[in-house]
Parts: C-alpha cells; structure tokens; sequence
C-alpha cells in the first residue's frame, strides 16, 4: 500500500518491519519523531532515556539479550553516545543493532552543524544515508541485515530534509527475527587482553564491509553522459536529479561508510569533469583525492549551510530566477517564549539583579533574545553548572554573588547531575536554577525522568529533585514559582548571598501542556494605562502597543498576570465573566 | 506534468503542518508523486515557518527555491512578504490579513511594513486576500484559518470537491470535521 510518510515515520515503520522489539532514544530535533512513531506500534518497548549514552547502552543490552534494537538521536547526541559507540565496533552485536544519526546542516535547531560521518569513519561502522521517505524504510531493513551479517552495530545518517520531509512510501510486513544470549568474555569484555584480539577483527570486517560496498545495490551509477558524473548522497542526490535531470551521470552513494575505491574508480573513467556534491564537510571528495582522482567538490560548494537545487545551479553556472520583494526592511521574526512561559517571570527576575546567567539548551535559552538578553553562555546540554562553577572557582566573589546556571529539567537529567556532582564535591560557591516546566519542551514535549509519565503518557517512574539535589549534598534547596515574581526575586537574592552552594527549583508546567488550565485573557483599561511600557520588558508576544497604550492579544494571552506584577497603574484587568 | 510548487508561511503554532498534511494527502490521491517538507523544533516557537508542498510526475527535491512557487499560502502578511521572493513569475498569492507583531516590533526595534497587499497588486502580482481569523471564527474557531486557506486555495485547482472532502475528513479529528467543512466552505467562497 502507498503512503505519504515523513522521512523520520518512515523509520519507524523500517523498525517495525524488521522485527525491531527495543528502542532507546533520547530527543533531539530532526530525529525525535522516529522514536515517537515506533511508541505507536504495540510490538515495539519504546523508551526515552535520560540521555544518549544511556539509549545506546540500552539498546545494546536488547541486542545482547537477542532482540533487534535501535537508537535515535540528534547529530549532537551522537557525541554523548560515542563513548559505547566506539566499543561496540569492537564487541560487535548479537541481535541486530542500528542507530540513527540526524544532522542538521542548516542548523534549523541546533547548536552546530557538525557532520555525523567522522563518527562512522572513526568508530569503524558502516553507515547508511537514505535520500528520501521510501529509502529511509527500505534502509532500515538493510541496517538489520548488515548489521547481523557482519556482526556490527550500524549507523543510519539523516539530515533535517530526509527526517521532515514526506514522501511516498509503500509499506510491508513485520518478521521478527530471535536470538538467544550466549556468554562470551572474549567476544564482549573490553579489557586489553580482548580487545587486542578484537581489533584485527574489526579491521577484517570494513575490508569485508568494502566488498560489500562494491555490490551493494543502494550504491548505484546512473550513467547518462560522458561529460560530467556527480558523485553524491542523501538529499544533495535529489537537489543534483532536480537541476539536471538524466543530462549528466550520477553515482548514488546508499552506504557512505566504507566507501566503495572500485565503483568510484570505474565511475571516474566513465566522465570527463567529476564533481562530488555534499553537505557540509568534504568526505567523499577527499576520499576519491586519496584514490588519486581528480575531483571537485568544495572548490564550487560550501561546506557552511544546506544546499538547494537554486544553490546547485548556481554552482554549476547556471542561472537562476531571483524571485519579487516589495519591501526592503522586513522585520525578522525569531522564535520567542510562549505566551504564559513559565520561563519568562524567572528571567525577568534574573535581568532586575543583573545576573550573570550561564545558560543550557532548551527553550529557556531564548532567555538569550531581546528583550531579556540574559543568558550569556550556551555550549552544550549540561554545561551551565560545569561553566558556572569553572567561572566561580576563577572569579571568587567578584562572580559567586551574581552569577547563576540555568538548566531544564530534561537537560539536568541528561547531563546536569554530574555537573551538580562537582559543585558539591568541589564546593563551588555555585547558586544553580532547575526551570522544571515538567516536561522537555524545546523538542516538542517528550516526557522525562522527572516527568512521572512514560513515552507513552503511562504513569511510570518519576524523580524527585529536592530529594535528589539534597542527597548529593546540597543543603539549600527551595522551590519557586515563576507567576510569581516577588517570590522568585527574594530567592535570587538570598541564594546568591549564601556563603555555599545552593540550588531553586523554579517549578510551573510549560503553558502548552494539554493538562493545564489557563486564567481567561487579561485586557489593558486604556482610562488606566501611561503608556510606560513597563509591562514590555518581559518579551510576551501577546502584548503590544497600540496608540500609546499597552494592548493584549487575546488570541494569545493565557491570563499568567507577569505583566500585571509590572505595571505601576494596576492597569490589567482579568475577563472573567 | 511538471512538477508545481506551494509554498505554505506563517507563524510557528498557526497550524501549517495540518495544511501541508492534507494536501499531501490529496494530491496523492491524485495520482502525483508528492513531497513535502516540514518545520519541526525551534522554530515553532513563534517563529517564521514556512513548508513546502510540491507534486508531478516525479518529484526531486523536497524545498522551493527562489522563484519557484506556483502559490504562496500564508497565514500572516508579514510572512507573505518575507518569502515573495519564491513565488514565481505568475505565480497566485492566496493569504490571510492578519497581522501578527513580530518580537522586533514588539519591543520597538522594528516597524510593521504598512500596506503589503497594495504593493503587492501595485506590481503586477496576483494577491487573493482575506480575513481568514474571521471566517475562521464564523466557521466555529480561530484555529481553522489553516482550513479557510485550504478552502481558498481549492478554488485555484482542478480537483473534485469530493476529493478535497475525503482529505479533509481523513486528516481532521472527527469532532472537528463539521467545524472544518464549514471553514473550508467559508474560504472557498469568499468573495474578495
Ligand atoms: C546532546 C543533545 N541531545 C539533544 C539535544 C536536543 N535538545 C535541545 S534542548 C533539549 C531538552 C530541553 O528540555 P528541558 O531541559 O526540559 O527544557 P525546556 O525546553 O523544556 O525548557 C533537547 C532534547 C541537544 N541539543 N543536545
């Protein structure tokens, strides 16, 4: 049967076909969904796990125990999980085991744009890289197989334009294949003695896996013309067919980890100009270098951003439709907190004291955009409690009175409690902020440990903050709520004032979640109102100004009454009936 | 057929990925080969969103590019001005009035472009514009503007009402299907 299916379900319904019994993910955007669709088939476990590492390992043990496992996670998830990813080239999988890797050239929602297939390069694993929906299904399969036939886990690569976009798919049928446990030191304790003996190993396999390579069907030339051949993958092959059709050669490269030296090779003799066409770094390109072929690549193509059949064009000095505007100075729109964010009153309290607030990921980290301006460091998850107590350790008191971490309740279980550890153990004079909105927001709601509900909204296990920030040893401990900003602002105060480590929950449900009540709209008494615009310094989208005074969108507002705590003339006013 | 291009704008929460959904569906049934690509993540924070719908014989690449659109659907005038420059030459622009400030403007750092539709018909383009949020709310709620679009957009495509119903209906919760034919009317027969 043919379906429209997004790139990202497309693996689910691959994961499912393959007989796939154990997913261990954490969220990640453009990766999140596929874990989210493989929850909807009741023949899979699927599981959100604190972070990465943890997925990966998880998945591990599944495939350990004889049950095809997966684990999905964004490009920079991959770095959390490298650690077991490395290793597991070497101890091999008993049942299949396939990762998925999503890049984000383009950095629709991430932090860099680092490219996913050094990874596979470095840990010795073959991966895969499907160019759309039905390649996505039919790759995941294929993972399986390799996998089991090589005795390797196996990484699939997407990109933001395979994982969001829709295309037809036709489906099939699910064959669940079973392996049983068998003990064997030699084969899964990485001490050196064995992984001496398992190096040689891996090494003979990605000869193998090259053969493989070689013949692999999804590694295919399509040979057209003699006068330019394009080596190229994933969506960079659909841009290429989109400029130019059947009027130059392409080699399709399926599995871009090993590459195939031969087919290359053979592809090269067959053209007069070669080009290979890749995101972001020069991979392949450098790669047919190494064979001693001439090539180009980057020498036309960034290695910055995403391509487009526009940008492909252009490169290859065709010309292309520059498009209308009526208008020079359209303001830009940039992503902003909700409408009764929970964030908003914690980060207007931070901006009154003039907090030096060293920040994390999530969607507190648009604390950072005007007007608010108030995070001043992002690097990766977790890093706001290490940097705030590197940054106190140097500085001393001339930081340790004004200087916070802020950190989200998924991002402080990802990676935030080891961070906490060493504020605690080292004594760092460190005031760290929880902003526990109950849920992982910026990724678009995926429950967590803290959460006490299950990938499948299942009330499951859930932790306590208080219990565990005391048990690590922090004394002070107080919880906030972020409507209330007097509240919050005395806690700033006095926590940053104490003469040791100390952490605030600041706690309220993000204003999405279906569960919450929201107050009906507040609305501006213009009689009341001066215009001070006092009520604007916290950056809510629901209100503006119109003709002097202050005005609220009903359409938006949630009735938080932040605003209200601001304005001098007691000027809002509830709709309540 | 060659390929043909929509290009659905707005503001991250005002319901594109429903559109594009149901459009897909349709133009599948159709008997097109269909892609389309999504915005997933930060930018549906509020921000400026836009996917791309595009359908043939057979589809390459998931995204319009500059000059490319045969429709711009949008739900904000802002938004539709940001990604004129998509649409190609006699391409059809099918938006909303609404007005929704951005941050920029909010704090006062950037003003609102006056008059967007009069410039746009000043040059020649081709702008079906209304008050979806309206008729949105006349249909029974503000969340069906995705919807009123959809209906309007129909008018410019030689596909059976039928096919338009069976979609809708395939893709919307059905307690809201009575709702969403109502919009869908609303938008279709609208008279600008
Ligand atoms: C290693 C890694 N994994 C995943 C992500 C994607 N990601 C960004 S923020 C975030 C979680 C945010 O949740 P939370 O900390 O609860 O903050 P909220 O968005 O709810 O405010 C995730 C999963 C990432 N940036 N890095």
């Amino acid at each position: 049967m043919k379906q429209l299916m997004l790139g990202n379900k497309a693996i689910a319904r691959g994961l499912y076909e393959a007989g796939v019994c154990f997913v261990s993910s954490y969220p990640g955007t453009p990766s999140t969904e596929i874990t989210e669709e493989a929850a909807k088939f009741d023949e899979i476990y699927c599981e959100w796990a604190p972070n990465e590492k943890v997925a990966l390992e998880s998945a591990f043990g599944a495939s350990l125990a004889g049950r095809r496992a997966f684990c999905g996670q964004k490009h920079v998830g991959l770095n959390v999980a490298a650690d077991p990813l490395f290793t597991m080239a070497y101890t091999g999988v008993n049942a299949g085991l396939v990762i998925v890797v999503a890049d984000d050239a383009g950095m629709h929602s991430s932090q860099n744009e680092q490219d996913s297939r050094h990874y596979a390069i470095a840990a010795k694993v073959p991966m895969l890289e499907p160019s759309d929906s039905a390649e996505a299904l039919e790759f995941t399969k294929l993972a399986y197989e390799i996998s089991e036939l090589f005795d390797t886990p196996v990484i699939i690569k997407m990109c933001t334009r395979v994982a969001h976009s829709q295309s037809v798919v036709e489906i099939g049928e699910r064959v669940v294949p079973e392996k049983s446990y068998e003990k064997d030191i030699a084969k899964y304790v990485m001490m050196p003695g064995n992984a001496k003996k398992r190096h040689p190993i891996v090494e003979a396999r990605m000869k193998n896996l090259i053969e493989y390579a070689e013949k692999t069907p999804i590694n295919r030339a399509e040979i057209f013309s003699g006068e330019i051949g394009i080596i190229t993958s994933s969506t960079s092959y659909q841009y290429v067919k989109e400029v130019f059709g059947d009027s130059v050669s392409v080699l399709k490269l399926g599995m871009v980890n090993p590459l195939p030296p031969e087919l290359i090779k053979d592809f090269a003799s067959k053209v007069k100009r070669l080009v290979v066409v890749e995101e972001l770094d020069a991979v392949i390109e450098n790669f047919v270098k190494s064979l001693g072929i001439k090539v180009e690549g980057k020498n036309i193509l960034p290695v910055i951003d995403e391509f487009s059949q526009n940008l492909i064009a252009k490169s290859f000095g065709k010309e292309v439709t520059a498009g209308v505007t009526v208008e020079d100075k359209i303001p830009a729109r940039p992503p902003v907190m909700c409408a009764g964010c929970p964030h908003r009153g914690l980060f207007y309290s931070l901006k009154k004291r003039n907090c030096t607030v060293l920040g994390d990921i999530g969607c507190y980290t648009l604390g950072a955009v005007p007007p608010l301006s108030t995070i001043e460091l992002t690097l990766c998850m977790g890093a706001s409690i290490g940097a705030t107590h590197g940054f106190n350790k140097i500085l001393g008191e001339k930081s340790e009175g004004k200087t916070v971490a802020v950190i989200g309740d998924s991002t402080f279980m990802h990676s935030g409690m080891t961070g906490l550890a060493n504020v605690a153990y080292n004594q760092s004079n460190s005031t760290v902020i929880i902003l526990d909105n109950s849920i992982t927001g910026m990724t678009g709601h995926q429950q967590n440990p803290t959460t006490g509900f299950n990938i499948k909204g299942d009330p499951a296990g859930k932790i306590n903050l208080e219990e565990l920030v005391k048990a690590m040893g922090i004394k002070r401990v107080r919880v906030v709520d972020p409507y209330n900003l007097k509240e919050c602002d005395a806690a700033i105060k006095e926590e940053l004032a104490a003469a040791e480590p100390s952490v605030i929950i600041s706690r309220r449900p993000c204003a999405l979640l279906k569960y919450v009540k929201h107050k009906p709209p507040l609305a501006v008494d213009a009689e009341k109102c001066i215009g001070c615009k006092s009520c604007m310094k916290i950056g809510c989208p629901a209100i503006s100004m119109k003709d002097g005074k202050a005005f609220v969108d009903a359409t938006q507002c949630v009735g938080c009454g932040v605003c209200s705590q601001l304005c001098p003339k007691k000027a809002f006013m509830s709709t309540e009936a | 057929m060659e390929t043909k291009n929509i290009i659905i704008v707005g503001v991250g929460g005002q319901g594109s990925l429903l559109a594009s959904k149901i459009l897909g569906h349709l133009l599948m049934n159709q008997g097109y080969d269909v892609k389309v690509s999504e915005v997933h993540g930060m930018s549906q924070r509020g921000g400026s969103v836009i996917t791309y719908v595009r359908f043939g014989d057979k589809v390459y690449s998931p995204v319009v590019d500059k000059g490319e659109a045969d429709f711009i659907v949008s739900f904000e005038i802002l938004e539709t001005a940001r990604w004129l420059d998509c649409l190609k030459a006699g391409g059809q622009i099918v938006t909303n009035t609404q007005q929704i400030d951005p941050m920029p403007v909010i704090t006062g750092a950037a003003r609102y472009p006056e008059n967007l539709v009069e410039k746009m018909r000043a040059q020649g383009l081709k702008v079906d514009a209304m008050d979806c949020l309206s008729l949105a709310r006349q249909a029974g709620s503000q969340k069906a503007v995705n919807i009123v679009l959809l209906g309007r957009l129909s008018h410019y495509f030689d596909i059976p009402e039928d096919a338009w119903q069976e979609s809708l209906k395939a893709n919307v919760p059905p307690k809201f299907l009575e709702l969403n034919k109502k919009a869908f009317e609303l938008g279709k027969h609208f008279i600008s």
